[in-house]
């Protein structure tokens, strides 16, 4: 079982990892904003821990947790800022300008981190040490991340502030008519996810080694874009399940790409073919589950729906 | 123009002063200028087109007047923002239902008491007993609204699956939790019944009492307004072509024009 949990635990890391910017691309998209933002402060976030631990407090051996945490709280403070900087003029646009002026602030933040010296110019930043003894102990930081994300956005569906995103989301006019201001919970739920992506930045940058400007691109946007479309854009347990999913889909694809006496060109299309499979999920699922795969009317139902399915087994058994 | 907010001792609870806006060439809302009075059931009538909507639009500052001024209570309005305005006490409905429709009716009330829920993203998230306390007291107070306009057994519906007469009191619910001094109603008996139209006459004088309401009425159906206001005004054009009690507006000369016209 150990020994299971070991082989896997990159992929369970990057799971939890991919829910986190799930999560973090689903909080503007409480308030009916469709930004692509997340990658970009995930970019930033891996840089802050990758600055931080190989050229401010370079260590040999095990990385301090301690250092690691004022990386997280560096990393959600820069992510504040940033999120305020660009928040505040950026959520003025709507709908598709809105997804066009985010994407064009993560390519402004790629160039900057292929040019800056500090990040390491092209070749990045490699060496980050890291925190833990093994891969698996990274749960140590990425589960906890994931519950607390988890029930600030269960306790978001129930209370005031939660209520005032929902109601922009649903009809904004209306909800300005209710003094709801949307401006301030706009930017209050974009600066949520922009903390959340660059916290999740600093953890990832460790557990991947090195980080340069191929992290966060317009790629992952749409990756992530897709896990919280397909995942569900109606509860946060949808965002969760799809980022963990879609973070698997390559893995799984590759090693169908394994399989033997394959033809050439599936083996070609399973190991480079998964953006293809991304753009046809999108076209798919925004057609047939325009809310997603996880509805909140499906987990009302749920209890419902899980005992009618263990009675039809046990009718069918008689 | 100082005059007409002067008219009368005490200040009126709502000032239009020479209120214009143009949409490109059109003038939708010409210089109308009028003043509401507290406690009062005030009256916008006139053909299609005529600026009633986009009056009521400017009031709620949804958009904004090319010239002129709107008070409340001698605070100048017509620059602030719709939730702004919204806090200053003035409350509306939809002409086209405005609900939240993913929202359960409960829900969308309890949005209307977002001004007087004192729980921010901090004290909520952590349940502190304050914040507590006021989610509790904010779900209550919709609960009694939602009772108070007949919907209480249909809570927990989702809104857009009401039915369209059940849609407009859930807003004007919505409306009232607000705790709105001046509600603006536009068209509340659209696609009502003369009996449901009745009804909801009695129920708009019974909310004036109950809570002190000012309250401003968009209506197409003349016998309604001429039975419940106590005033009216009518607008063609954009312009304000009469003004004053019912009898005296049903008569004038220029309203028999607007609404027969002549040969």
């Amino acid at each position: 079982m150990v020994n299971l949990l070991n082989d896997y635990a990159p992929l369970i890391i990057s799971m939890i990892l991919g829910a986190l910017l799930g999560i973090s691309l689903y909080l503007p998209l409480m308030t009916g904003q469709l930004s692509l933002a997340s990658p970009g402060f995930y970019a930033v976030g891996g840089y802050v821990a990758a600055i931080f631990s190989t050229k401010i407090f370079p260590t040999s051996g095990l990385y301090p947790w301690y250092l690691l945490l004022l990386e997280m709280v560096v990393a959600a403070l820069i992510s504040t800022l940033l999120g305020l900087l660009v928040g505040i003029p950026v959520l003025r646009l709507r709908g598709i300008y809105l997804a066009i002026a985010t994407i064009a602030f993560v390519e402004v933040l790629r160039i900057f981190s292929l040019n800056l010296e500090i990040t390491g110019g092209a070749v990045g930043l490699f060496g980050i040490p890291q925190p833990f003894n093994n891969t698996l102990e990274y749960l140590w930081v990425v589960l906890p991340l994931l519950m607390i994300s988890g029930i600030i956005l269960y306790r978001l569906e129930n209370i005031r502030v939660g209520k005032a995103f929902i109601a922009i989301r649903e009809d904004e006019l209306a909800a300005e008519a209710m003094g709801i201001d949307p401006t301030h919970y706009k930017v209050l739920a974009f600066t949520l996810g922009a903390i959340l992506a660059g916290v999740s930045g600093v953890i990832a940058a460790h557990f991947l080694n090195t980080w340069n400007a191929r992290q966060g691109t317009f790629d992952a946007s749409i990756i992530y874009l897709t896990s919280v479309l397909i995942g569900g854009t109606r509860t946060f347990v949808g965002p969760i399940l799809g980022g963990m999913m879609f973070t698997a889909l390559p893995e799984i694809l590759r090693s169908l790409a394994n399989i033997p006496n394959l033809p050439l060109w599936l083996v070609g299309f399973f190991k480079d073919g998964r953006l293809i499979i991304f753009g046809i999920l999108i076209v798919i699922g925004t057609l047939f589950f325009p809310q997603g795969l996880v509805t909140p009317d499906l987990l009302n139902n749920f209890p419902k729906l899980m005992r009618s399915g263990l009675s039809r087994v046990g009718v069918k058994k008689t | 123009m100082n005059s007409v907010i002067k008219e009368t001792d005490n200040q009126p609870m709502l000032a239009v002063n020479q209120i214009t806006r143009r949409f490109g060439g059109l003038v939708a809302v010409n210089e109308v200028s009028f003043d509401v009075h507290n406690q009062e059931i005030f009256g916008l009538i006139g053909p299609n087109g005529a600026g009633k909507t986009t009056l009521f639009n400017l009031i709620t500052g949804l958009i904004e007047p090319s010239s002129g001024q709107i008070f409340s209570q001698d605070q100048l309005i017509s620059n602030l923002k719709p939730h702004q305005i919204a806090a200053k006490g003035i409350a509306r409905t939809f002409q086209n239902i405005r609900l939240f429709g993913e929202l359960s009716a409960l829900e969308n009330v309890i949005v209307g008491r977002h001004l007087h829920t004192k729980s921010n993203f901090v004290t909520g998230i952590l349940g502190l007993p304050q914040a507590n306390k006021a989610e509790k007291q904010a779900k209550q107070k919709a609960q009694e609204f939602i009772e108070l306009v007949g919907l209480g057994d249909r809570l927990s519906e989702k809104a857009k699956n009401l039915s369209y007469g059940d849609q407009r009191r859930l807003e004007i619910a919505r409306a009232l939790a607000l705790e709105p001094s001046i509600l603006l109603l536009d068209e509340p008996a659209a696609g009502m019944n003369p009996n449901e139209k009745q009804i909801l006459s009695t129920f708009i004088r019974d909310l004036r009492s109950q809570f002190n309401l000012t309250i401003i009425l968009i209506e197409h159906h003349v016998p309604l307004v001429m039975g419940l206001c106590d005033r009216i005004a009518v607008l063609n054009f954009g312009k304000l072509i009469a003004l004053g009690q019912p009898e005296i507006v049903r008569n004038d000369p220029a309203v028999i024009e607007a609404y027969l016209g002549v040969d």
